[in-house]
Protein backbone atom coordinates (compact mmCIF):
# COMPACT_ATOMS: atom_id res chain seq x y z
CA UNK A 1 0.00 0.00 0.00
CA UNK A 2 2.79 2.48 1.14
CA UNK A 3 4.36 1.92 -2.46
CA UNK A 4 1.10 2.60 -4.25
CA UNK A 5 0.58 5.72 -2.26
CA UNK A 6 4.13 6.93 -3.16
CA UNK A 7 3.55 6.13 -6.90
CA UNK A 8 0.08 8.09 -6.91
CA UNK A 9 2.25 11.18 -5.34
CA UNK A 10 3.29 11.99 -9.04
CA UNK A 11 -0.06 11.57 -10.10
CA UNK A 12 -1.33 13.69 -7.62
CA UNK A 13 1.54 16.51 -8.65
CA UNK A 14 0.76 16.27 -12.41
CA UNK A 15 -2.96 16.89 -11.76
CA UNK A 16 -1.78 20.05 -9.48
CA UNK A 17 -0.03 21.07 -12.43
CA UNK A 18 -2.61 20.10 -15.33
CA UNK A 19 -5.14 21.36 -13.89
CA UNK A 20 -4.41 25.02 -12.95
CA UNK A 21 -3.23 24.87 -17.03
CA UNK A 22 -5.89 23.66 -18.36
CA UNK A 23 -7.68 26.17 -16.72
CA UNK A 24 -5.12 29.05 -17.59
CA UNK A 25 -5.53 27.84 -21.36
CA UNK A 26 -9.15 27.33 -21.35
CA UNK A 27 -9.63 31.12 -20.31
CA UNK A 28 -7.01 32.27 -23.06
CA UNK A 29 -9.00 30.36 -25.32
CA UNK A 30 -12.42 31.20 -24.16
CA UNK A 31 -12.18 35.03 -22.67
CA UNK A 32 -13.17 37.37 -25.90
CA UNK A 33 -14.26 34.84 -28.07
CA UNK A 34 -18.01 33.81 -29.02
CA UNK A 35 -19.03 31.39 -26.33
CA UNK A 36 -21.39 33.16 -24.37
CA UNK A 37 -20.64 33.64 -20.82
CA UNK A 38 -16.84 31.65 -20.90
CA UNK A 39 -16.12 34.30 -22.95
CA UNK A 40 -15.91 36.78 -19.72
CA UNK A 41 -13.31 37.31 -18.18
CA UNK A 42 -14.44 37.88 -14.63
CA UNK A 43 -15.87 33.97 -14.15
CA UNK A 44 -12.22 33.23 -15.19
CA UNK A 45 -10.46 35.12 -13.17
CA UNK A 46 -12.33 34.26 -10.24
CA UNK A 47 -11.89 30.56 -11.05
CA UNK A 48 -8.15 30.88 -11.66
CA UNK A 49 -7.59 33.01 -8.25
CA UNK A 50 -9.70 30.64 -6.21
CA UNK A 51 -7.77 27.34 -7.72
CA UNK A 52 -4.15 28.29 -7.85
CA UNK A 53 -3.31 27.92 -4.37
CA UNK A 54 -5.92 24.58 -4.42
CA UNK A 55 -3.23 23.16 -7.17
CA UNK A 56 -0.21 24.33 -5.24
CA UNK A 57 -1.84 22.27 -2.60
CA UNK A 58 -2.56 19.03 -4.76
CA UNK A 59 1.20 19.21 -5.67
CA UNK A 60 2.57 19.51 -2.05
CA UNK A 61 0.06 16.78 -0.70
CA UNK A 62 1.59 14.66 -3.86
CA UNK A 63 5.06 15.62 -2.81
CA UNK A 64 4.36 14.46 0.45
CA UNK A 65 3.33 11.66 -0.75
CA UNK A 66 5.98 10.55 -3.24
CA UNK A 67 8.53 11.39 -0.08
CA UNK A 68 6.73 8.69 1.68
CA UNK A 69 4.99 11.04 4.42
CA UNK A 70 1.87 9.20 4.27
CA UNK A 71 3.01 5.95 4.65
CA UNK A 72 1.97 3.59 7.33
CA UNK A 73 -1.91 4.02 8.94
CA UNK A 74 -3.17 7.77 9.22
CA UNK A 75 -6.29 7.54 12.02
CA UNK A 76 -9.21 9.62 11.57
CA UNK B 1 -12.05 13.63 28.89
CA UNK B 2 -14.84 15.45 30.14
CA UNK B 3 -17.96 15.14 28.93
CA UNK B 4 -21.81 17.11 29.37
CA UNK B 5 -24.14 14.72 31.01
CA UNK B 6 -26.69 13.60 28.70
CA UNK B 7 -29.50 15.97 29.65
CA UNK B 8 -26.70 18.62 29.06
CA UNK B 9 -25.59 17.46 25.88
CA UNK B 10 -28.77 18.47 24.50
CA UNK B 11 -28.80 22.13 25.57
CA UNK B 12 -25.42 22.06 24.07
CA UNK B 13 -26.49 20.83 20.60
CA UNK B 14 -30.19 23.10 20.77
CA UNK B 15 -28.01 26.14 21.26
CA UNK B 16 -25.21 25.46 18.86
CA UNK B 17 -27.55 23.96 15.95
CA UNK B 18 -30.01 26.36 15.99
CA UNK B 19 -27.36 28.94 15.88
CA UNK B 20 -25.77 27.35 13.01
CA UNK B 21 -28.76 26.59 10.97
CA UNK B 22 -29.90 30.40 11.15
CA UNK B 23 -26.48 31.15 9.59
CA UNK B 24 -27.76 28.59 7.08
CA UNK B 25 -30.39 30.37 6.11
CA UNK B 26 -29.06 33.62 5.84
CA UNK B 27 -26.82 32.56 3.56
CA UNK B 28 -28.92 30.80 1.55
CA UNK B 29 -31.79 32.99 0.73
CA UNK B 30 -29.71 35.27 -1.26
CA UNK B 31 -28.68 32.69 -3.53
CA UNK B 32 -32.11 31.35 -3.68
CA UNK B 33 -33.43 35.21 -4.57
CA UNK B 34 -30.25 35.84 -6.73
CA UNK B 35 -32.34 36.79 -9.93
CA UNK B 36 -34.44 39.42 -8.40
CA UNK B 37 -31.27 40.69 -6.19
CA UNK B 38 -29.71 41.20 -9.81
CA UNK B 39 -32.79 43.67 -11.41
CA UNK B 40 -32.89 44.95 -7.78
CA UNK B 41 -29.14 46.38 -7.60
CA UNK B 42 -27.41 45.44 -10.40
CA UNK B 43 -28.04 48.02 -13.84
CA UNK B 44 -31.06 46.11 -15.58
CA UNK B 45 -30.52 47.39 -18.95
CA UNK B 46 -28.63 44.00 -19.34
CA UNK B 47 -30.05 41.30 -17.42
CA UNK B 48 -27.31 38.61 -18.34
CA UNK B 49 -24.89 40.88 -17.22
CA UNK B 50 -27.07 41.54 -14.03
CA UNK B 51 -27.01 37.79 -13.37
CA UNK B 52 -23.52 37.63 -14.14
CA UNK B 53 -22.56 40.30 -11.64
CA UNK B 54 -24.77 38.69 -8.48
CA UNK B 55 -23.51 35.73 -9.99
CA UNK B 56 -20.13 37.27 -9.05
CA UNK B 57 -21.01 38.23 -6.13
CA UNK B 58 -22.58 34.61 -4.85
CA UNK B 59 -19.11 33.11 -6.05
CA UNK B 60 -17.10 36.22 -3.85
CA UNK B 61 -19.82 35.13 -0.74
CA UNK B 62 -18.43 31.35 -0.51
CA UNK B 63 -14.56 32.49 -2.00
CA UNK B 64 -14.08 34.64 1.39
CA UNK B 65 -15.72 31.31 3.53
CA UNK B 66 -12.00 30.02 3.45
CA UNK B 67 -11.09 33.49 4.51
CA UNK B 68 -13.62 33.67 7.62
CA UNK B 69 -12.47 29.87 8.27
CA UNK B 70 -8.88 31.81 8.80
CA UNK B 71 -9.68 34.45 10.98
CA UNK B 72 -12.70 33.59 13.26
CA UNK B 73 -10.79 29.85 13.15
CA UNK B 74 -7.79 31.62 14.97
CA UNK B 75 -9.98 33.49 17.01
CA UNK B 76 -11.75 30.36 18.18
CA UNK B 77 -8.46 28.70 19.40
CA UNK B 78 -7.33 32.18 20.62
CA UNK B 79 -10.19 33.20 23.23
CA UNK B 80 -12.15 30.10 23.14
CA UNK B 81 -15.00 29.02 20.93
CA UNK B 82 -17.98 30.20 22.36
CA UNK B 83 -17.67 33.96 21.78
CA UNK B 84 -16.44 33.76 18.68
CA UNK B 85 -19.28 31.80 17.56
CA UNK B 86 -21.35 34.08 19.22
CA UNK B 87 -19.46 36.57 17.18
CA UNK B 88 -19.73 34.95 13.71
CA UNK B 89 -23.68 34.60 14.63
CA UNK B 90 -24.14 38.83 15.11
CA UNK B 91 -22.19 39.31 12.00
CA UNK B 92 -24.05 36.92 9.91
CA UNK B 93 -27.52 38.32 11.17
CA UNK B 94 -26.73 42.14 11.26
CA UNK B 95 -25.60 42.11 7.34
CA UNK B 96 -28.80 39.79 6.38
CA UNK B 97 -30.87 42.42 7.84
CA UNK B 98 -28.70 45.51 6.42
CA UNK B 99 -29.17 43.36 3.15
CA UNK B 100 -32.56 43.74 3.34
CA UNK B 101 -32.61 47.34 3.91
CA UNK B 102 -30.59 48.58 1.38
CA UNK B 103 -32.10 50.96 -1.37
CA UNK B 104 -32.51 49.63 -4.65
CA UNK B 105 -30.14 50.92 -7.47
CA UNK B 106 -32.68 52.96 -9.11
CA UNK B 107 -33.06 54.87 -5.97
CA UNK B 108 -29.28 55.31 -4.89
CA UNK B 109 -27.10 53.93 -8.16
CA UNK B 110 -24.15 52.27 -7.57
CA UNK B 111 -24.13 52.52 -4.06
CA UNK B 112 -26.69 49.85 -3.84
CA UNK B 113 -24.47 46.64 -5.45
CA UNK B 114 -21.95 47.94 -3.53
CA UNK B 115 -23.32 47.99 -0.25
CA UNK B 116 -24.92 44.28 -1.21
CA UNK B 117 -21.60 43.31 -2.25
CA UNK B 118 -19.73 44.16 0.91
CA UNK B 119 -22.73 42.61 3.20
CA UNK B 120 -22.52 39.53 1.11
CA UNK B 121 -18.46 39.34 2.31
CA UNK B 122 -19.67 39.41 5.58
CA UNK B 123 -21.80 36.64 4.85
CA UNK B 124 -19.13 34.75 4.14
CA UNK B 125 -16.77 35.92 6.53
CA UNK B 126 -19.17 35.03 9.40
CA UNK B 127 -20.57 31.55 7.85
CA UNK B 128 -16.37 30.84 7.04
CA UNK B 129 -16.03 31.13 11.53
CA UNK B 130 -19.69 29.65 12.38
CA UNK B 131 -19.00 25.74 10.85
CA UNK B 132 -16.20 25.10 12.85
CA UNK B 133 -16.83 26.74 15.95
CA UNK B 134 -20.35 25.20 16.28
CA UNK B 135 -18.87 21.38 15.38
CA UNK B 136 -15.64 21.92 17.76
CA UNK B 137 -17.91 22.79 20.80
CA UNK B 138 -20.48 19.92 20.45
CA UNK B 139 -17.64 17.36 19.77
CA UNK B 140 -15.54 18.81 22.52
CA UNK B 141 -18.51 18.26 24.75
CA UNK B 142 -19.42 14.71 23.66
CA UNK B 143 -18.34 11.49 24.92
CA UNK B 144 -15.79 9.40 22.71
CA UNK B 145 -18.37 6.84 21.48
CA UNK B 146 -21.15 8.91 20.71
CA UNK B 147 -19.59 11.73 18.78
CA UNK B 148 -20.21 10.65 15.90
CA UNK B 149 -23.95 10.57 17.15
CA UNK B 150 -24.12 13.78 18.60
CA UNK B 151 -22.20 16.01 15.73
CA UNK B 152 -24.45 14.82 13.31
CA UNK B 153 -27.03 17.31 14.53
CA UNK B 154 -24.96 19.76 13.88
CA UNK B 155 -24.50 18.32 9.97
CA UNK B 156 -27.81 18.96 9.91
CA UNK B 157 -28.29 22.26 10.21
CA UNK B 158 -27.22 23.40 6.81
CA UNK B 159 -29.99 21.50 5.01
CA UNK B 160 -32.18 22.43 7.22
CA UNK B 161 -31.17 26.11 6.64
CA UNK B 162 -31.64 25.36 3.20
CA UNK B 163 -35.06 24.07 3.81
CA UNK B 164 -35.94 26.78 6.26
CA UNK B 165 -35.27 29.45 3.48
CA UNK B 166 -37.34 27.63 0.51
CA UNK B 167 -40.43 27.01 2.91
CA UNK B 168 -39.98 31.10 4.12
CA UNK B 169 -39.42 32.28 0.96
CA UNK B 170 -42.44 30.05 -0.82
CA UNK B 171 -44.53 30.84 2.10
CA UNK B 172 -44.02 34.89 1.93
CA UNK B 173 -44.22 34.32 -2.27
CA UNK B 174 -47.81 32.82 -1.76
CA UNK B 175 -48.81 35.23 1.23
CA UNK B 176 -48.13 38.28 -0.87
CA UNK B 177 -48.62 37.03 -4.36
CA UNK B 178 -45.63 37.03 -6.95
CA UNK B 179 -46.28 40.50 -7.97
CA UNK B 180 -45.78 41.97 -4.97
CA UNK B 181 -43.01 39.70 -3.62
CA UNK B 182 -40.67 40.13 -6.78
CA UNK B 183 -41.31 43.63 -8.06
CA UNK B 184 -42.31 45.06 -4.66
CA UNK B 185 -40.73 45.10 -1.10
CA UNK B 186 -41.83 41.35 -0.38
CA UNK B 187 -38.47 39.70 -1.02
CA UNK B 188 -37.01 41.90 1.59
CA UNK B 189 -39.06 40.31 4.48
CA UNK B 190 -36.82 36.65 3.92
CA UNK B 191 -33.73 39.26 4.90
CA UNK B 192 -35.29 41.41 7.81
CA UNK B 193 -37.12 38.22 9.54
CA UNK B 194 -33.29 36.70 9.98
CA UNK B 195 -32.82 39.24 12.73
CA UNK B 196 -35.49 38.28 15.04
CA UNK B 197 -33.94 34.51 14.62
CA UNK B 198 -30.42 36.17 15.40
CA UNK B 199 -31.67 37.65 18.51
CA UNK B 200 -33.39 34.36 19.60
CA UNK B 201 -30.06 32.60 19.27
CA UNK B 202 -27.98 34.75 20.83
CA UNK B 203 -30.07 34.51 23.55
CA UNK B 204 -29.29 31.44 24.28
CA UNK B 205 -25.95 31.10 23.00
CA UNK B 206 -25.35 33.93 25.91
CA UNK B 207 -26.23 31.01 28.35
CA UNK B 208 -23.69 28.87 27.18
CA UNK B 209 -20.23 28.13 28.82
CA UNK B 210 -17.03 27.46 27.43
CA UNK B 211 -16.02 24.00 26.01
CA UNK B 212 -14.77 22.20 28.77
CA UNK B 213 -11.27 21.09 26.84
CA UNK B 214 -10.79 24.81 25.72
CA UNK B 215 -11.87 25.74 29.28
CA UNK B 216 -8.84 23.30 30.27
CA UNK B 217 -6.04 24.25 28.10
CA UNK B 218 -6.49 27.68 29.00
CA UNK B 219 -6.91 26.90 32.64
CA UNK B 220 -3.28 25.67 32.35
CA UNK B 221 -1.96 27.96 29.73
CA UNK B 222 -2.02 25.65 27.00
CA UNK B 223 -3.69 27.69 24.63
CA UNK B 224 -1.51 28.26 20.92
CA UNK B 225 -0.38 31.33 20.35
CA UNK B 226 -0.19 31.51 16.68
CA UNK B 227 -3.02 29.01 15.83
CA UNK B 228 -2.12 29.84 12.32
CA UNK B 229 1.44 29.04 12.28
CA UNK B 230 0.89 26.09 14.14
CA UNK B 231 -1.89 24.52 11.80
CA UNK B 232 -0.44 25.30 8.77
CA UNK B 233 3.73 26.09 9.46
CA UNK B 234 3.78 22.61 11.19
CA UNK B 235 4.67 20.11 8.62
CA UNK B 236 2.84 17.38 10.39
CA UNK B 237 0.00 19.37 10.57
CA UNK B 238 -0.22 20.53 7.66
CA UNK B 239 0.14 17.37 6.22
CA UNK B 240 -2.92 16.33 8.20
CA UNK B 241 -4.78 19.65 6.55
CA UNK B 242 -4.02 18.48 3.26
CA UNK B 243 -5.52 15.20 3.83
CA UNK B 244 -8.72 16.69 5.34
CA UNK B 245 -9.01 18.40 2.34
CA UNK B 246 -8.40 15.85 -0.41
CA UNK B 247 -9.27 12.84 1.09
CA UNK B 248 -12.66 14.36 2.56
CA UNK B 249 -13.69 17.33 2.09
CA UNK B 250 -13.27 18.26 -1.39
CA UNK B 251 -15.68 15.17 -2.40
CA UNK B 252 -18.08 16.23 0.25
CA UNK B 253 -18.71 19.17 -1.30
CA UNK B 254 -19.33 18.72 -4.72
CA UNK B 255 -21.15 15.96 -3.16
CA UNK B 256 -23.39 18.20 -1.40
CA UNK B 257 -23.70 20.92 -3.49
CA UNK B 258 -24.93 18.70 -6.43
CA UNK B 259 -27.16 16.75 -4.69
CA UNK B 260 -29.10 19.81 -3.31
CA UNK B 261 -28.48 22.88 -5.30
CA UNK B 262 -27.60 21.82 -8.40
CA UNK B 263 -30.50 19.92 -9.16
CA UNK B 264 -32.69 22.49 -7.77
CA UNK B 265 -30.85 24.79 -10.71
CA UNK B 266 -31.53 21.79 -12.82
CA UNK B 267 -35.10 21.21 -12.70
CA UNK B 268 -35.71 24.93 -12.77
CA UNK B 269 -33.39 25.24 -15.80
CA UNK B 270 -33.31 22.12 -18.12
CA UNK B 271 -36.51 20.53 -17.15
CA UNK B 272 -38.36 23.62 -16.79
CA UNK B 273 -40.32 22.79 -13.97
CA UNK B 274 -42.77 25.40 -12.39
CA UNK B 275 -40.92 27.38 -9.68
CA UNK B 276 -43.42 26.05 -6.80
CA UNK B 277 -43.57 22.71 -7.94
CA UNK B 278 -39.74 22.39 -8.53
CA UNK B 279 -38.79 24.50 -5.07
CA UNK B 280 -42.04 21.75 -3.37
CA UNK B 281 -39.87 18.64 -4.95
CA UNK B 282 -36.43 19.67 -3.34
CA UNK B 283 -38.56 20.59 -0.35
CA UNK B 284 -40.20 16.84 0.28
CA UNK B 285 -36.98 14.94 -0.71
CA UNK B 286 -35.34 17.08 2.81
CA UNK B 287 -37.72 15.97 4.76
CA UNK B 288 -37.80 12.31 3.79
CA UNK B 289 -33.25 12.59 3.51
CA UNK B 290 -32.66 14.93 6.55
CA UNK B 291 -32.87 12.18 9.40
CA UNK B 292 -30.27 10.44 7.51
CA UNK B 293 -27.75 12.51 9.03
CA UNK B 294 -28.50 11.56 12.26
CA UNK B 295 -28.13 7.98 11.17
CA UNK B 296 -24.81 8.02 9.18
CA UNK B 297 -23.57 10.06 11.92
CA UNK B 298 -24.24 7.43 14.57
CA UNK B 299 -23.54 4.82 12.10
CA UNK B 300 -20.12 6.05 11.41
CA UNK B 301 -19.43 5.60 16.05
CA UNK B 302 -19.74 1.63 15.00
CA UNK B 303 -18.57 1.37 11.57
CA UNK B 304 -16.07 3.83 11.16
CA UNK B 305 -16.14 7.53 9.32
CA UNK B 306 -14.43 6.93 6.58
CA UNK B 307 -15.98 3.96 4.99
CA UNK B 308 -19.57 6.00 5.05
CA UNK B 309 -18.25 8.82 3.64
CA UNK B 310 -16.32 6.71 1.23
CA UNK B 311 -19.45 4.92 -0.08
CA UNK B 312 -21.50 7.98 -0.50
CA UNK B 313 -19.35 9.90 -2.66
CA UNK B 314 -18.65 6.79 -4.70
CA UNK B 315 -22.59 6.28 -5.05
CA UNK B 316 -22.85 10.00 -6.46
CA UNK B 317 -19.57 9.45 -8.63
CA UNK B 318 -21.54 6.21 -10.14
CA UNK B 319 -25.56 7.01 -10.05
CA UNK B 320 -25.72 10.88 -10.79
CA UNK B 321 -25.77 10.51 -14.98
CA UNK B 322 -27.99 7.87 -14.62
CA UNK B 323 -30.37 10.30 -12.00
CA UNK B 324 -30.18 13.24 -13.71
CA UNK B 325 -31.14 11.64 -17.14
CA UNK B 326 -33.98 10.66 -15.15
CA UNK B 327 -34.90 13.81 -14.32
CA UNK B 328 -34.58 14.91 -18.25
CA UNK B 329 -36.76 12.07 -18.90
CA UNK B 330 -39.71 12.48 -16.87
CA UNK B 331 -39.78 16.37 -17.76
CA UNK B 332 -39.80 15.43 -21.33
CA UNK B 333 -43.03 15.89 -23.20
CA UNK B 334 -42.46 14.80 -26.72
CA UNK B 335 -44.03 11.06 -25.49
CA UNK B 336 -47.01 12.57 -23.84
CA UNK B 337 -50.47 12.78 -25.75
CA UNK B 338 -51.57 16.02 -25.80
CA UNK B 339 -55.20 16.00 -24.53
CA UNK B 340 -56.62 19.93 -25.00
CA UNK B 341 -54.67 22.70 -26.45
CA UNK B 342 -55.12 26.74 -26.24
CA UNK B 343 -53.31 29.40 -27.58
CA UNK B 344 -53.56 33.41 -26.64
CA UNK B 345 -51.92 35.74 -28.91
CA UNK B 346 -51.95 39.29 -27.62
CA UNK B 347 -49.78 42.24 -28.74
CA UNK B 348 -45.99 42.25 -27.94
CA UNK B 349 -45.15 44.92 -24.89
CA UNK B 350 -42.06 45.30 -26.76
CA UNK B 351 -42.33 45.73 -30.41
CA UNK B 352 -45.65 46.55 -31.95
CA UNK B 353 -44.93 44.66 -35.39
CA UNK B 354 -44.50 41.57 -32.93
CA UNK B 355 -47.08 39.47 -30.71
CA UNK B 356 -46.55 37.17 -27.66
CA UNK B 357 -48.18 33.77 -27.73
CA UNK B 358 -48.94 31.60 -24.78
CA UNK B 359 -50.02 28.18 -25.54
CA UNK B 360 -51.34 26.27 -23.00
CA UNK B 361 -50.69 21.79 -23.45
CA UNK B 362 -52.88 19.79 -21.50
CA UNK B 363 -51.34 15.85 -21.52
CA UNK B 364 -53.24 12.80 -20.55
CA UNK B 365 -51.55 12.40 -17.53
CA UNK B 366 -52.56 15.21 -16.42
CA UNK B 367 -49.23 17.70 -16.57
CA UNK B 368 -49.19 21.13 -17.88
CA UNK B 369 -46.75 22.92 -20.24
CA UNK B 370 -47.09 26.65 -21.00
CA UNK B 371 -45.13 28.06 -23.32
CA UNK B 372 -44.48 31.77 -23.72
CA UNK B 373 -43.22 33.54 -27.06
CA UNK B 374 -41.89 36.45 -26.54
CA UNK B 375 -39.92 38.78 -29.20
CA UNK B 376 -36.81 40.12 -27.41
CA UNK B 377 -35.05 43.81 -28.01
CA UNK B 378 -33.47 42.49 -31.19
CA UNK B 379 -37.62 41.43 -32.44
CA UNK B 380 -36.15 37.45 -32.26
CA UNK B 381 -38.84 35.31 -30.31
CA UNK B 382 -37.41 33.88 -27.35
CA UNK B 383 -39.84 30.43 -25.88
CA UNK B 384 -40.04 30.19 -22.00
CA UNK B 385 -41.78 26.70 -21.05
CA UNK B 386 -42.93 26.29 -17.93
CA UNK B 387 -43.92 22.37 -16.89
CA UNK B 388 -46.32 21.16 -14.16
CA UNK B 389 -45.97 17.34 -13.80
CA UNK B 390 -48.34 14.86 -12.84
CA UNK B 391 -48.42 13.45 -9.33
CA UNK B 392 -46.66 10.31 -10.68
CA UNK B 393 -44.26 12.21 -11.94
CA UNK B 394 -43.88 14.84 -9.36
CA UNK B 395 -42.94 11.54 -6.40
CA UNK B 396 -40.72 9.88 -9.03
CA UNK B 397 -38.39 13.43 -8.96
CA UNK B 398 -38.97 13.67 -5.39
CA UNK B 399 -37.29 9.61 -5.21
CA UNK B 400 -34.78 10.74 -7.41
CA UNK B 401 -33.70 14.34 -5.85
CA UNK B 402 -34.21 12.30 -2.16
CA UNK B 403 -31.66 9.37 -3.30
CA UNK B 404 -29.00 11.78 -3.97
CA UNK B 405 -29.44 13.79 -0.29
CA UNK B 406 -29.36 10.68 0.76
CA UNK B 407 -25.50 10.67 -0.54
CA UNK B 408 -25.17 14.11 1.09
CA UNK B 409 -26.24 12.28 4.57
CA UNK B 410 -23.52 9.73 4.18
CA UNK B 411 -20.33 11.92 2.96
CA UNK B 412 -21.59 15.24 5.30
CA UNK B 413 -22.97 13.09 8.45
CA UNK B 414 -19.46 12.00 9.24
CA UNK B 415 -17.77 14.87 8.70
CA UNK B 416 -17.41 16.88 12.00
CA UNK B 417 -16.67 14.15 13.97
CA UNK B 418 -13.64 13.06 11.88
CA UNK B 419 -12.67 16.80 11.14
CA UNK B 420 -12.24 16.83 14.88
CA UNK B 421 -10.86 13.58 15.96
CA UNK B 422 -7.79 14.83 13.20
CA UNK B 423 -6.79 17.58 14.63
CA UNK B 424 -5.61 18.85 18.45
CA UNK B 425 -7.56 21.01 20.79
CA UNK B 426 -5.06 23.76 20.99
CA UNK B 427 -5.51 24.52 17.07
CA UNK B 428 -8.97 22.67 16.29
CA UNK B 429 -11.29 25.34 15.42
CA UNK B 430 -8.43 26.73 12.99
CA UNK B 431 -6.86 23.65 11.02
CA UNK B 432 -10.72 21.86 10.72
CA UNK B 433 -12.45 25.29 9.37
CA UNK B 434 -10.12 25.71 6.39
CA UNK B 435 -10.23 22.32 4.39
CA UNK B 436 -14.23 22.37 5.79
CA UNK B 437 -14.78 25.69 3.62
CA UNK B 438 -12.40 25.09 0.83
CA UNK B 439 -14.47 21.68 0.45
CA UNK B 440 -17.48 22.89 0.74
CA UNK B 441 -17.09 26.89 -0.18
CA UNK B 442 -14.68 26.51 -3.12
CA UNK B 443 -15.04 22.74 -5.08
CA UNK B 444 -18.90 23.13 -3.38
CA UNK B 445 -19.78 26.62 -3.80
CA UNK B 446 -18.45 26.19 -7.58
CA UNK B 447 -20.37 23.36 -8.78
CA UNK B 448 -23.30 25.68 -10.23
CA UNK B 449 -20.66 27.60 -11.62
CA UNK B 450 -18.37 25.35 -13.51
CA UNK B 451 -21.18 23.51 -14.54
CA UNK B 452 -22.82 26.33 -16.15
CA UNK B 453 -19.55 26.74 -18.22
CA UNK B 454 -18.89 23.35 -19.18
CA UNK B 455 -22.87 23.41 -20.56
CA UNK B 456 -21.67 26.38 -22.58
CA UNK B 457 -18.74 24.58 -24.85
CA UNK B 458 -20.14 23.18 -28.07
CA UNK B 459 -20.97 20.00 -27.97
CA UNK B 460 -22.03 19.52 -24.33
CA UNK B 461 -25.60 18.37 -23.30
CA UNK B 462 -27.38 18.95 -20.64
CA UNK B 463 -25.50 16.59 -18.49
CA UNK B 464 -22.41 17.67 -19.20
CA UNK B 465 -22.21 20.29 -16.53
CA UNK B 466 -21.93 17.18 -14.36
CA UNK B 467 -18.44 15.89 -14.75
CA UNK B 468 -17.26 18.35 -12.94
CA UNK B 469 -18.53 17.25 -9.45
CA UNK B 470 -17.92 13.17 -10.81
CA UNK B 471 -14.39 13.67 -11.48
CA UNK B 472 -13.60 16.04 -7.78
CA UNK B 473 -15.76 13.18 -5.99
CA UNK B 474 -14.15 10.29 -7.38
CA UNK B 475 -10.35 11.75 -7.40
CA UNK B 476 -11.52 12.08 -3.56
CA UNK B 477 -12.69 9.35 -2.88
CA UNK B 478 -9.31 7.22 -4.64
CA UNK B 479 -6.89 9.45 -2.14
CA UNK B 480 -9.75 9.03 0.89
CA UNK B 481 -9.69 5.63 -0.25
CA UNK B 482 -6.13 5.07 0.02
CA UNK B 483 -4.54 7.51 2.54
CA UNK B 484 -7.13 7.28 5.04
CA UNK B 485 -7.67 4.83 8.04
CA UNK B 486 -11.11 3.95 9.02
CA UNK B 487 -9.82 4.00 12.65
CA UNK B 488 -11.06 6.21 15.28
CA UNK B 489 -9.02 8.42 16.96
CA UNK B 490 -11.32 8.09 20.23
CA UNK B 491 -9.20 11.11 22.89
CA UNK B 492 -9.39 14.45 21.23
CA UNK B 493 -8.01 15.79 24.34
CA UNK B 494 -4.64 15.91 22.80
Amino acid sequence: MNGIKRILGILWIVIGIASITALIYSAATNINTAHGDIGKPLPWLIIILVFTPIAVGLVIFGYYSLKGEYDGEIKT
Amino acid sequence: MPTAPEKGIWKIITASSVGTLIEWYDFYIFGSLSTIIAAKFFPSENPTAALLSTLATFAAGFIVRPFGALVFGRLGDLIGRKYTFLLTLILMGTSTFLIGLVPTYESIGALAPILVLVLRLVQGLALGGEYGGAATYVAEHSPAHRRGYYTSWIQTTATLGLFLSLGVILSIRRIMGVEDFENGNGWRFPFLLSIVLVIVSIFIRLKMSESPLFAKLKSEGKTSVNPIKESFGNKLNFKMVLLALFGATMGQGVIWYTGQFYAQSFLLTKCFIDYEQANSIILIALVIATPFFIIFGALSDKWGRKNIMMVGMLLGVLLYRPIFQQLLNLSDTSKRTVTEQTSNVVQSTVFASASDTTTLKKFDDGSELKMVSHANPKGEHEIKKTLILDTTSKWKMIFLIAVMVLFVTMVYGPIAAFLVEMFPTKIRYTSMSLPYHIGNGIFGGLVPFIATLITTIPGSNALSGLWYPIIVAALCFIIGSLYLSNKMDKDVTD
